[in-house]
Protein backbone atom coordinates (compact mmCIF):
# COMPACT_ATOMS: atom_id res chain seq x y z
CA UNK A 1 0.00 0.00 0.00
CA UNK A 2 1.23 3.69 -1.06
CA UNK A 3 1.72 5.70 1.79
CA UNK A 4 -0.65 9.29 1.91
CA UNK A 5 2.22 10.74 3.75
CA UNK A 6 3.74 11.95 0.78
CA UNK A 7 6.73 14.99 0.33
CA UNK A 8 4.69 17.85 0.14
CA UNK A 9 2.62 16.58 2.73
CA UNK A 10 5.24 16.31 5.50
CA UNK A 11 6.64 19.66 4.32
CA UNK A 12 4.00 21.42 5.17
CA UNK A 13 3.63 19.06 8.17
CA UNK A 14 6.89 19.59 9.54
CA UNK A 15 7.28 23.49 7.91
CA UNK A 16 3.71 24.90 8.50
CA UNK A 17 3.36 27.99 6.35
CA UNK A 18 1.90 31.17 7.89
CA UNK A 19 2.55 29.61 11.65
CA UNK A 20 2.42 31.66 14.40
CA UNK A 21 0.50 34.56 15.72
CA UNK A 22 -1.11 37.75 13.64
CA UNK A 23 -0.73 41.00 15.83
CA UNK A 24 -2.51 42.78 13.62
CA UNK A 25 -4.95 40.79 13.18
CA UNK A 26 -8.74 42.11 12.53
CA UNK A 27 -10.25 38.50 12.97
CA UNK A 28 -9.96 35.49 14.71
CA UNK A 29 -11.12 31.92 15.41
CA UNK A 30 -10.63 28.73 17.42
CA UNK A 31 -11.94 25.54 15.93
CA UNK A 32 -11.17 22.08 17.73
CA UNK A 33 -12.06 18.55 16.79
CA UNK A 34 -13.05 16.25 19.69
CA UNK A 35 -12.38 13.52 18.39
CA UNK A 36 -8.51 13.85 18.30
CA UNK A 37 -7.89 16.86 20.44
CA UNK A 38 -7.02 18.77 16.92
CA UNK A 39 -7.33 22.49 17.40
CA UNK A 40 -6.65 25.02 15.03
CA UNK A 41 -6.59 28.73 15.91
CA UNK A 42 -6.95 30.71 12.83
CA UNK A 43 -6.02 34.48 12.59
CA UNK A 44 -6.35 36.85 9.52
CA UNK A 45 -6.36 40.59 8.21
CA UNK A 46 -9.08 41.42 6.07
CA UNK A 47 -8.21 44.59 4.39
CA UNK A 48 -9.89 45.76 0.24
CA UNK A 49 -11.29 42.67 -0.46
CA UNK A 50 -8.11 39.96 0.26
CA UNK A 51 -7.08 38.20 2.76
CA UNK A 52 -4.02 40.58 3.57
CA UNK A 53 -2.27 38.41 6.30
CA UNK A 54 -3.29 34.77 7.94
CA UNK A 55 -1.51 33.31 10.61
CA UNK A 56 -2.37 29.67 12.63
CA UNK A 57 -1.34 27.84 15.39
CA UNK A 58 -2.56 25.45 17.24
CA UNK A 59 -1.56 21.38 17.37
CA UNK A 60 -2.85 18.85 15.13
CA UNK A 61 -1.88 15.16 13.18
CA UNK A 62 0.14 15.61 9.75
CA UNK A 63 -3.42 15.98 7.91
CA UNK A 64 -4.68 19.08 9.42
CA UNK A 65 -1.30 20.89 10.07
CA UNK A 66 -0.67 20.27 6.26
CA UNK A 67 -4.44 21.15 5.41
CA UNK A 68 -4.12 24.63 6.92
CA UNK A 69 -0.86 25.50 5.76
CA UNK A 70 -1.51 24.54 1.90
CA UNK A 71 -5.10 26.24 2.52
CA UNK A 72 -3.34 29.22 4.39
CA UNK A 73 -0.64 29.45 1.33
CA UNK A 74 -3.28 29.41 -1.17
CA UNK A 75 -6.18 32.39 0.13
CA UNK A 76 -3.14 34.86 0.98
CA UNK A 77 -3.51 37.55 -0.87
CA UNK A 78 -6.18 36.37 -3.75
CA UNK A 79 -9.01 38.55 -3.79
CA UNK A 80 -11.69 36.98 -2.00
CA UNK A 81 -14.03 36.28 -5.03
CA UNK A 82 -11.57 33.74 -6.05
CA UNK A 83 -13.21 31.78 -3.00
CA UNK A 84 -15.74 33.45 -1.55
CA UNK A 85 -19.33 34.57 -2.43
CA UNK A 86 -20.36 38.13 -1.61
CA UNK A 87 -23.71 38.42 0.48
CA UNK A 88 -25.04 41.65 1.64
CA UNK A 89 -27.91 41.08 3.77
CA UNK A 90 -29.64 43.96 5.99
CA UNK A 91 -26.38 46.67 4.58
CA UNK A 92 -23.97 43.74 6.06
CA UNK A 93 -21.05 41.89 3.81
CA UNK A 94 -20.45 38.87 4.77
CA UNK A 95 -18.67 35.74 2.54
CA UNK A 96 -19.72 32.68 1.83
CA UNK A 97 -16.68 30.77 1.00
CA UNK A 98 -17.14 28.60 -2.19
CA UNK A 99 -14.34 26.22 -1.37
CA UNK A 100 -15.01 22.01 -1.33
CA UNK A 101 -14.35 18.75 0.01
CA UNK A 102 -12.66 17.94 -3.20
CA UNK A 103 -11.08 21.31 -3.54
CA UNK A 104 -9.22 20.68 -0.16
CA UNK A 105 -8.34 16.74 -1.27
CA UNK A 106 -7.16 18.07 -4.39
CA UNK A 107 -4.85 20.56 -2.67
CA UNK A 108 -3.70 17.78 -0.41
CA UNK A 109 -3.03 15.53 -3.13
CA UNK A 110 -4.82 11.97 -1.22
CA UNK A 111 -7.44 9.79 -1.03
CA UNK A 112 -8.31 9.52 2.66
CA UNK A 113 -11.17 7.60 4.45
CA UNK A 114 -14.41 9.31 6.17
CA UNK A 115 -12.74 9.29 9.97
CA UNK A 116 -9.34 11.45 8.18
CA UNK A 117 -11.89 13.58 6.13
CA UNK A 118 -12.72 15.54 9.06
CA UNK A 119 -9.13 16.67 10.10
CA UNK A 120 -8.77 17.43 6.18
CA UNK A 121 -11.29 19.90 6.23
CA UNK A 122 -10.67 21.24 9.59
CA UNK A 123 -9.24 24.68 8.28
CA UNK A 124 -12.14 24.96 5.88
CA UNK A 125 -14.36 25.13 8.90
CA UNK A 126 -11.94 27.82 10.45
CA UNK A 127 -12.32 29.76 7.41
CA UNK A 128 -15.85 29.69 6.83
CA UNK A 129 -16.57 30.75 10.41
CA UNK A 130 -13.88 33.53 9.67
CA UNK A 131 -15.72 34.86 7.15
CA UNK A 132 -19.62 34.14 7.92
CA UNK B 1 1.31 -19.65 22.59
CA UNK B 2 -2.08 -21.14 20.75
CA UNK B 3 -2.29 -21.86 17.62
CA UNK B 4 -5.54 -20.30 17.34
CA UNK B 5 -5.11 -18.50 14.06
CA UNK B 6 -5.90 -21.01 11.64
CA UNK B 7 -9.70 -20.97 13.30
CA UNK B 8 -10.45 -17.53 12.19
CA UNK B 9 -10.65 -17.33 8.38
CA UNK B 10 -10.58 -13.92 7.75
CA UNK B 11 -6.77 -14.33 8.41
CA UNK B 12 -7.14 -16.99 5.34
CA UNK B 13 -8.66 -13.64 3.47
CA UNK B 14 -6.50 -11.46 4.73
CA UNK B 15 -3.13 -13.30 5.45
CA UNK B 16 -1.05 -10.08 6.37
CA UNK B 17 -3.81 -8.64 8.69
CA UNK B 18 -2.39 -8.12 12.18
CA UNK B 19 -5.50 -7.20 13.86
CA UNK B 20 -5.11 -5.21 17.51
CA UNK B 21 -8.36 -3.87 17.70
CA UNK B 22 -10.39 -7.01 19.64
CA UNK B 23 -11.13 -4.47 22.63
CA UNK B 24 -13.43 -2.59 19.85
CA UNK B 25 -14.44 -6.35 18.58
CA UNK B 26 -13.25 -9.41 18.41
CA UNK B 27 -12.83 -11.95 15.16
CA UNK B 28 -15.12 -14.67 14.70
CA UNK B 29 -14.17 -18.22 14.45
CA UNK B 30 -15.29 -20.38 11.46
CA UNK B 31 -18.42 -22.01 13.72
CA UNK B 32 -19.28 -19.23 14.41
CA UNK B 33 -19.86 -17.76 10.55
CA UNK B 34 -20.83 -21.15 9.41
CA UNK B 35 -23.54 -21.30 12.56
CA UNK B 36 -25.07 -18.08 10.60
CA UNK B 37 -25.44 -19.76 7.12
CA UNK B 38 -26.57 -22.68 8.52
CA UNK B 39 -29.78 -20.67 10.31
CA UNK B 40 -30.80 -18.89 7.19
CA UNK B 41 -30.51 -22.11 5.48
CA UNK B 42 -31.81 -24.71 7.51
CA UNK B 43 -34.73 -23.06 9.70
CA UNK B 44 -34.88 -19.18 9.14
CA UNK B 45 -38.30 -18.49 10.61
CA UNK B 46 -39.15 -15.71 13.39
CA UNK B 47 -39.32 -17.02 16.92
CA UNK B 48 -41.84 -17.76 20.04
CA UNK B 49 -45.53 -17.42 17.63
CA UNK B 50 -46.13 -19.71 14.78
CA UNK B 51 -46.93 -23.50 15.26
CA UNK B 52 -45.05 -24.75 12.40
CA UNK B 53 -42.08 -26.90 13.06
CA UNK B 54 -39.51 -24.13 11.59
CA UNK B 55 -40.50 -21.45 13.77
CA UNK B 56 -40.21 -24.30 17.38
CA UNK B 57 -36.90 -25.26 16.09
CA UNK B 58 -36.01 -21.67 15.90
CA UNK B 59 -37.52 -20.73 19.05
CA UNK B 60 -36.02 -23.96 20.50
CA UNK B 61 -32.42 -22.89 19.45
CA UNK B 62 -32.96 -19.23 20.59
CA UNK B 63 -33.78 -20.44 24.37
CA UNK B 64 -31.07 -23.04 24.06
CA UNK B 65 -28.35 -19.81 23.59
CA UNK B 66 -29.93 -18.22 26.50
CA UNK B 67 -29.53 -21.29 28.53
CA UNK B 68 -26.10 -21.51 27.61
CA UNK B 69 -25.47 -17.54 28.51
CA UNK B 70 -26.71 -17.75 32.11
CA UNK B 71 -25.00 -21.75 32.33
CA UNK B 72 -21.64 -19.52 30.95
CA UNK B 73 -22.13 -17.18 33.98
CA UNK B 74 -23.91 -19.54 36.69
CA UNK B 75 -26.83 -18.21 36.16
CA UNK B 76 -31.01 -18.63 35.79
CA UNK B 77 -32.12 -18.61 32.16
CA UNK B 78 -34.56 -16.21 32.82
CA UNK B 79 -32.09 -13.85 34.31
CA UNK B 80 -30.70 -13.35 30.89
CA UNK B 81 -32.54 -10.54 28.72
CA UNK B 82 -30.93 -9.90 25.05
CA UNK B 83 -30.92 -6.20 24.22
CA UNK B 84 -28.96 -5.09 21.28
CA UNK B 85 -25.54 -4.22 22.32
CA UNK B 86 -24.14 -3.22 26.19
CA UNK B 87 -25.25 -0.05 25.39
CA UNK B 88 -28.56 -0.69 25.07
CA UNK B 89 -28.83 -3.38 28.54
CA UNK B 90 -27.42 0.09 30.47
CA UNK B 91 -30.09 2.32 28.58
CA UNK B 92 -32.42 -0.39 29.47
CA UNK B 93 -31.22 -0.23 33.18
CA UNK B 94 -31.07 3.75 33.57
CA UNK B 95 -34.10 4.24 32.01
CA UNK B 96 -36.17 1.62 34.71
CA UNK B 97 -33.97 2.34 37.80
CA UNK B 98 -34.25 5.59 36.62
CA UNK B 99 -38.16 6.05 37.61
CA UNK B 100 -37.08 5.47 40.92
CA UNK B 101 -34.85 8.42 41.20
CA UNK B 102 -35.43 11.32 43.29
CA UNK B 103 -33.99 14.89 43.52
CA UNK B 104 -30.91 14.55 45.98
CA UNK B 105 -30.39 10.90 45.69
CA UNK B 106 -26.49 9.62 44.63
CA UNK B 107 -25.94 7.85 41.42
CA UNK B 108 -21.90 6.83 41.50
CA UNK B 109 -19.44 6.05 38.89
CA UNK B 110 -15.83 6.24 37.96
CA UNK B 111 -14.00 8.08 35.87
CA UNK B 112 -12.67 5.35 33.80
CA UNK B 113 -16.12 4.58 32.19
CA UNK B 114 -16.93 3.56 28.63
CA UNK B 115 -19.21 6.50 27.51
CA UNK B 116 -22.18 3.86 27.37
CA UNK B 117 -21.78 3.47 30.93
CA UNK B 118 -21.36 6.93 31.64
CA UNK B 119 -23.62 8.98 29.55
CA UNK B 120 -26.45 7.54 30.91
CA UNK B 121 -26.42 7.78 34.65
CA UNK B 122 -25.04 11.12 33.73
CA UNK B 123 -28.06 12.53 31.68
CA UNK B 124 -30.84 11.06 34.77
CA UNK B 125 -28.98 13.03 37.28
CA UNK B 126 -29.62 15.78 35.30
CA UNK B 127 -33.04 14.70 34.67
CA UNK B 128 -33.86 13.64 38.25
CA UNK B 129 -31.62 16.29 39.90
CA UNK B 130 -29.43 13.68 41.66
CA UNK B 131 -26.11 13.58 42.69
CA UNK B 132 -23.53 12.07 40.42
CA UNK B 133 -20.46 10.83 42.52
CA UNK B 134 -17.58 9.55 40.65
CA UNK B 135 -14.56 7.95 41.81
CA UNK B 136 -11.11 8.86 40.66
CA UNK B 137 -8.04 6.80 39.28
CA UNK B 138 -4.54 6.55 41.00
CA UNK B 139 -1.94 7.28 38.97
CA UNK B 140 -1.23 3.76 37.65
CA UNK B 141 -4.88 3.82 36.34
CA UNK B 142 -6.55 1.59 39.24
CA UNK B 143 -9.56 2.81 41.00
CA UNK B 144 -8.91 4.87 44.40
CA UNK B 145 -11.10 3.73 46.90
CA UNK B 146 -9.77 5.16 49.60
CA UNK B 147 -12.96 6.93 50.27
CA UNK B 148 -15.76 4.68 49.09
CA UNK B 149 -16.75 4.51 52.87
CA UNK B 150 -17.39 8.32 52.47
CA UNK B 151 -19.00 8.38 49.51
CA UNK B 152 -21.48 5.36 49.81
CA UNK B 153 -24.52 6.47 51.68
CA UNK B 154 -27.98 5.86 52.55
CA UNK B 155 -28.94 8.32 49.49
CA UNK B 156 -26.92 6.42 46.89
CA UNK B 157 -29.10 4.27 45.11
CA UNK B 158 -27.53 2.98 42.13
CA UNK B 159 -23.52 2.31 41.42
CA UNK B 160 -22.07 1.55 38.21
CA UNK B 161 -18.57 0.57 37.51
CA UNK B 162 -17.03 -1.55 34.49
CA UNK B 163 -15.06 -4.67 35.75
CA UNK B 164 -12.24 -4.02 32.41
CA UNK B 165 -11.42 -0.48 31.37
CA UNK B 166 -11.14 -0.39 27.71
CA UNK B 167 -8.75 2.06 28.04
CA UNK B 168 -6.23 1.10 30.46
CA UNK B 169 -6.92 -2.51 31.05
CA UNK B 170 -7.00 -2.20 34.27
CA UNK B 171 -9.18 -5.16 35.99
CA UNK B 172 -10.81 -3.67 39.14
CA UNK B 173 -11.37 -6.03 41.89
CA UNK B 174 -15.02 -5.92 41.54
CA UNK B 175 -16.00 -8.65 43.70
CA UNK B 176 -14.61 -6.89 47.08
CA UNK B 177 -15.69 -3.53 46.22
CA UNK B 178 -19.93 -5.39 45.46
CA UNK B 179 -19.00 -6.63 49.07
CA UNK B 180 -17.95 -3.39 50.66
CA UNK B 181 -20.70 -1.10 49.26
CA UNK B 182 -23.15 -3.85 49.99
CA UNK B 183 -21.95 -3.74 53.99
CA UNK B 184 -22.14 0.16 54.00
CA UNK B 185 -25.33 0.32 51.98
CA UNK B 186 -27.29 -3.42 51.19
CA UNK B 187 -29.81 -1.36 49.06
CA UNK B 188 -27.69 -0.03 46.85
CA UNK B 189 -28.59 -1.54 43.21
CA UNK B 190 -24.76 -2.56 41.72
CA UNK B 191 -24.72 -2.60 38.09
CA UNK B 192 -21.65 -4.08 36.08
CA UNK B 193 -20.50 -3.47 32.62
CA UNK B 194 -18.41 -6.05 31.70
CA UNK B 195 -17.97 -5.77 28.38
CA UNK B 196 -14.27 -5.84 28.29
CA UNK B 197 -14.34 -8.81 31.04
CA UNK B 198 -16.14 -11.47 30.10
CA UNK B 199 -13.94 -13.19 27.10
CA UNK B 200 -10.86 -12.75 29.60
CA UNK B 201 -12.26 -13.46 33.37
CA UNK B 202 -14.81 -15.96 34.09
CA UNK B 203 -17.43 -14.53 35.70
CA UNK B 204 -19.82 -16.26 38.19
CA UNK B 205 -22.88 -13.74 39.15
CA UNK B 206 -23.34 -15.98 42.08
CA UNK B 207 -20.36 -14.86 43.49
CA UNK B 208 -19.40 -11.19 42.19
CA UNK B 209 -22.72 -10.10 44.24
CA UNK B 210 -23.87 -7.73 41.83
CA UNK B 211 -27.58 -6.96 40.90
CA UNK B 212 -27.09 -6.43 37.08
CA UNK B 213 -24.34 -7.09 34.56
CA UNK B 214 -24.40 -6.16 30.91
CA UNK B 215 -21.82 -7.33 27.91
CA UNK B 216 -22.00 -7.88 24.41
CA UNK B 217 -21.75 -11.00 22.47
CA UNK B 218 -19.64 -9.38 19.68
CA UNK B 219 -16.54 -8.68 21.85
CA UNK B 220 -16.17 -12.43 22.93
CA UNK B 221 -16.17 -13.81 18.84
CA UNK B 222 -20.01 -13.87 18.64
CA UNK B 223 -22.11 -11.83 16.13
CA UNK B 224 -22.87 -7.78 16.56
CA UNK B 225 -26.20 -7.02 17.44
CA UNK B 226 -26.70 -8.87 20.58
CA UNK B 227 -26.17 -7.62 24.17
CA UNK B 228 -26.83 -9.45 27.54
CA UNK B 229 -28.28 -7.72 30.49
CA UNK B 230 -28.12 -9.94 33.48
CA UNK B 231 -30.04 -9.30 36.43
CA UNK B 232 -31.09 -11.20 39.53
CA UNK B 233 -34.40 -12.54 39.45
CA UNK B 234 -36.30 -10.49 42.08
CA UNK B 235 -34.55 -7.25 40.74
CA UNK B 236 -35.77 -8.06 36.87
CA UNK B 237 -39.42 -8.66 38.17
CA UNK B 238 -39.60 -4.88 39.80
CA UNK B 239 -38.32 -3.05 37.33
CA UNK B 240 -40.95 -1.42 34.47
CA UNK B 241 -40.38 -2.78 30.89
CA UNK B 242 -38.41 -0.42 28.58
CA UNK B 243 -39.72 -1.04 25.75
CA UNK B 244 -43.49 -1.81 24.49
CA UNK B 245 -44.89 -4.07 21.57
CA UNK B 246 -45.20 -7.43 20.39
CA UNK B 247 -43.21 -10.19 22.49
CA UNK B 248 -43.70 -8.89 25.83
CA UNK B 249 -47.23 -9.16 26.42
CA UNK B 250 -49.44 -11.31 27.39
CA UNK B 251 -52.69 -9.86 27.42
CA UNK B 252 -53.60 -6.49 25.75
CA UNK B 253 -57.31 -5.14 25.92
CA UNK B 254 -58.25 -1.37 24.99
CA UNK B 255 -57.85 0.02 28.21
CA UNK B 256 -54.98 -2.48 29.65
CA UNK B 257 -52.28 -4.83 28.80
CA UNK B 258 -50.73 -7.15 30.94
CA UNK B 259 -46.89 -8.03 30.22
CA UNK B 260 -45.06 -11.45 30.18
CA UNK B 261 -42.66 -12.24 33.37
CA UNK B 262 -38.88 -11.59 32.53
CA UNK B 263 -36.92 -11.79 30.83
CA UNK B 264 -39.39 -11.67 27.96
CA UNK B 265 -41.00 -8.55 29.39
CA UNK B 266 -37.87 -6.73 28.08
CA UNK B 267 -37.60 -8.23 24.42
CA UNK B 268 -40.04 -6.46 22.82
CA UNK B 269 -40.23 -7.18 19.33
CA UNK B 270 -38.23 -9.43 16.70
CA UNK B 271 -35.18 -10.26 18.41
CA UNK B 272 -31.61 -10.27 16.15
CA UNK B 273 -33.04 -13.94 16.03
CA UNK B 274 -29.62 -15.18 13.93
CA UNK B 275 -26.76 -13.50 15.78
CA UNK B 276 -28.34 -15.09 19.17
CA UNK B 277 -28.93 -18.71 18.12
CA UNK B 278 -25.24 -18.13 17.42
CA UNK B 279 -23.81 -16.66 19.88
CA UNK B 280 -24.27 -20.16 21.68
CA UNK B 281 -21.29 -21.42 19.30
CA UNK B 282 -19.22 -18.45 20.44
CA UNK B 283 -19.11 -19.30 23.98
CA UNK B 284 -18.50 -23.20 23.54
CA UNK B 285 -15.69 -22.08 21.46
CA UNK B 286 -14.14 -19.96 24.69
CA UNK B 287 -15.41 -23.12 26.49
CA UNK B 288 -13.51 -25.04 24.36
CA UNK B 289 -10.32 -23.08 24.73
CA UNK B 290 -10.63 -22.27 28.44
CA UNK B 291 -10.39 -19.52 30.31
CA UNK B 292 -6.78 -20.76 31.83
CA UNK B 293 -4.98 -20.88 28.70
CA UNK B 294 -7.05 -17.60 27.48
CA UNK B 295 -5.28 -15.42 30.13
CA UNK B 296 -2.04 -17.66 30.24
CA UNK B 297 -2.08 -17.28 26.33
CA UNK B 298 -2.86 -13.30 26.95
CA UNK B 299 -0.48 -12.55 29.95
CA UNK B 300 2.45 -13.60 27.61
CA UNK B 301 1.53 -11.57 24.91
CA UNK B 302 1.03 -8.44 27.08
CA UNK B 303 3.99 -9.19 28.53
CA UNK B 304 6.07 -9.10 25.78
CA UNK B 305 4.74 -6.39 24.13
CA UNK B 306 5.38 -4.08 27.65
CA UNK B 307 8.50 -5.30 27.92
CA UNK B 308 9.48 -4.88 23.71
CA UNK B 309 7.67 -1.34 23.44
CA UNK B 310 9.71 0.07 26.50
CA UNK B 311 12.90 -1.63 25.49
CA UNK B 312 12.52 0.15 21.84
CA UNK B 313 11.43 2.86 22.82
CA UNK B 314 12.28 3.84 26.38
CA UNK B 315 11.02 7.57 27.06
CA UNK B 316 9.17 7.67 23.90
CA UNK B 317 6.59 5.58 24.40
CA UNK B 318 3.95 6.18 27.53
CA UNK B 319 2.41 2.85 28.33
CA UNK B 320 -1.13 4.00 30.25
CA UNK B 321 -2.30 2.37 33.17
CA UNK B 322 -0.59 -0.92 35.51
CA UNK B 323 2.37 -2.73 34.19
CA UNK B 324 1.16 -5.41 36.47
CA UNK B 325 0.49 -8.33 34.24
CA UNK B 326 -2.01 -9.86 36.54
CA UNK B 327 -4.35 -6.28 36.91
CA UNK B 328 -4.59 -6.22 33.41
CA UNK B 329 -5.57 -7.93 30.26
CA UNK B 330 -4.26 -7.61 26.58
CA UNK B 331 -5.19 -3.73 26.44
CA UNK B 332 -2.26 -1.99 25.87
CA UNK B 333 -3.07 2.15 25.52
CA UNK B 334 -0.06 4.51 24.88
CA UNK B 335 0.86 8.05 23.78
CA UNK B 336 4.09 7.93 21.44
CA UNK B 337 6.53 10.64 21.19
CA UNK B 338 4.68 13.92 19.73
CA UNK B 339 2.96 11.59 17.67
CA UNK B 340 -0.42 12.12 16.84
CA UNK B 341 -2.30 9.13 17.03
CA UNK B 342 -4.50 9.23 14.11
CA UNK B 343 -1.07 9.56 12.03
CA UNK B 344 0.20 6.44 14.13
CA UNK B 345 -3.05 4.61 13.28
CA UNK B 346 -2.83 5.72 9.53
CA UNK B 347 0.75 5.13 9.02
CA UNK B 348 0.93 1.12 10.77
CA UNK B 349 -2.45 0.32 8.95
CA UNK B 350 -0.45 0.83 5.43
CA UNK B 351 1.66 -2.17 6.96
CA UNK B 352 -2.29 -4.03 7.63
CA UNK B 353 -1.84 -3.60 11.76
CA UNK B 354 -5.05 -2.21 12.99
CA UNK B 355 -5.06 -0.21 15.91
CA UNK B 356 -7.42 2.26 17.42
CA UNK B 357 -6.50 5.97 17.72
CA UNK B 358 -8.65 8.66 19.12
CA UNK B 359 -10.28 8.77 22.75
CA UNK B 360 -11.97 5.59 22.74
CA UNK B 361 -15.15 6.06 23.77
CA UNK B 362 -13.51 7.67 27.14
CA UNK B 363 -13.02 11.13 27.08
CA UNK B 364 -13.47 12.21 30.73
CA UNK B 365 -10.72 9.85 31.25
CA UNK B 366 -8.53 11.09 28.92
CA UNK B 367 -9.45 14.16 30.21
CA UNK B 368 -8.13 13.25 33.32
CA UNK B 369 -4.99 11.85 32.20
CA UNK B 370 -4.16 15.43 30.24
CA UNK B 371 -4.36 13.80 26.89
CA UNK B 372 -6.68 14.79 23.65
CA UNK B 373 -6.25 11.50 22.18
CA UNK B 374 -4.57 7.96 22.71
CA UNK B 375 -3.14 4.98 20.51
CA UNK B 376 -4.63 1.48 21.70
CA UNK B 377 -3.68 -2.05 20.74
CA UNK B 378 -5.28 -4.59 22.25
CA UNK B 379 -4.46 -8.08 22.28
CA UNK B 380 -6.71 -11.38 22.47
CA UNK B 381 -6.38 -15.38 21.39
CA UNK B 382 -6.04 -15.25 18.46
CA UNK B 383 -2.35 -12.83 18.73
CA UNK B 384 0.87 -13.53 18.67
CA UNK B 385 4.86 -12.53 19.80
CA UNK B 386 5.04 -11.88 16.03
CA UNK B 387 2.22 -9.67 16.18
CA UNK B 388 3.89 -7.29 18.64
CA UNK B 389 6.99 -7.37 16.81
CA UNK B 390 5.28 -6.17 13.75
CA UNK B 391 3.70 -3.40 15.86
CA UNK B 392 7.19 -2.41 16.80
CA UNK B 393 8.53 -2.70 13.23
CA UNK B 394 5.39 0.06 12.28
CA UNK B 395 6.29 2.15 15.40
CA UNK B 396 9.55 2.65 14.34
CA UNK B 397 8.12 3.32 10.37
CA UNK B 398 6.40 5.87 12.13
CA UNK B 399 9.17 7.41 13.53
CA UNK B 400 10.83 7.82 10.55
CA UNK B 401 8.48 8.98 8.10
CA UNK B 402 7.16 11.70 11.08
CA UNK B 403 10.71 12.67 12.84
Amino acid sequence: MSSIYHDILLDHYKNPRNFGNLKNANKKTTISNPVCGDKINMMIRLKGGKIKDIKFSGQGCVISTASTSLLTEYIKNKPLTTFCKKVVRDKKTSYMVTLDKDFILELLNIHIGPVRLKCALLPLEALKKLLK
Amino acid sequence: MLPIKQDFPIFKNNPDLIYLDSAATSLKPKSVIDALCMYYEKYSANVGRAIYKLSQDATQAYEDSRSAVAEFISADPDEIVFTRNTTESLNLLAYTLGKNIKPGDKIVTSIMEHHSNFVPWQQLAKQKKAQLNIIDIDDEGRLDLSNLQKLITQKTKIVTLTYVSNVLGTINPIASIIKKIKQINPKTTIIIDAAQAVSHIPINVKRLGADFIAFSAHKMFGPTGVGILWGKKEKLINLPPYLFGGEMIEEVNIKNTTFKDPPYKFEAGTPSITEIIVFKQALSYIQKIGFENIQKHEQQVIEYALHTLQKEFKNNIKILGTKNIKQRIGVLTFSFAHYHPHDISQILDEDHICVRSGHHCAMPLHTRLKLPASTRASFHIYNSYEDVDKLVAGLKKVEKILQ
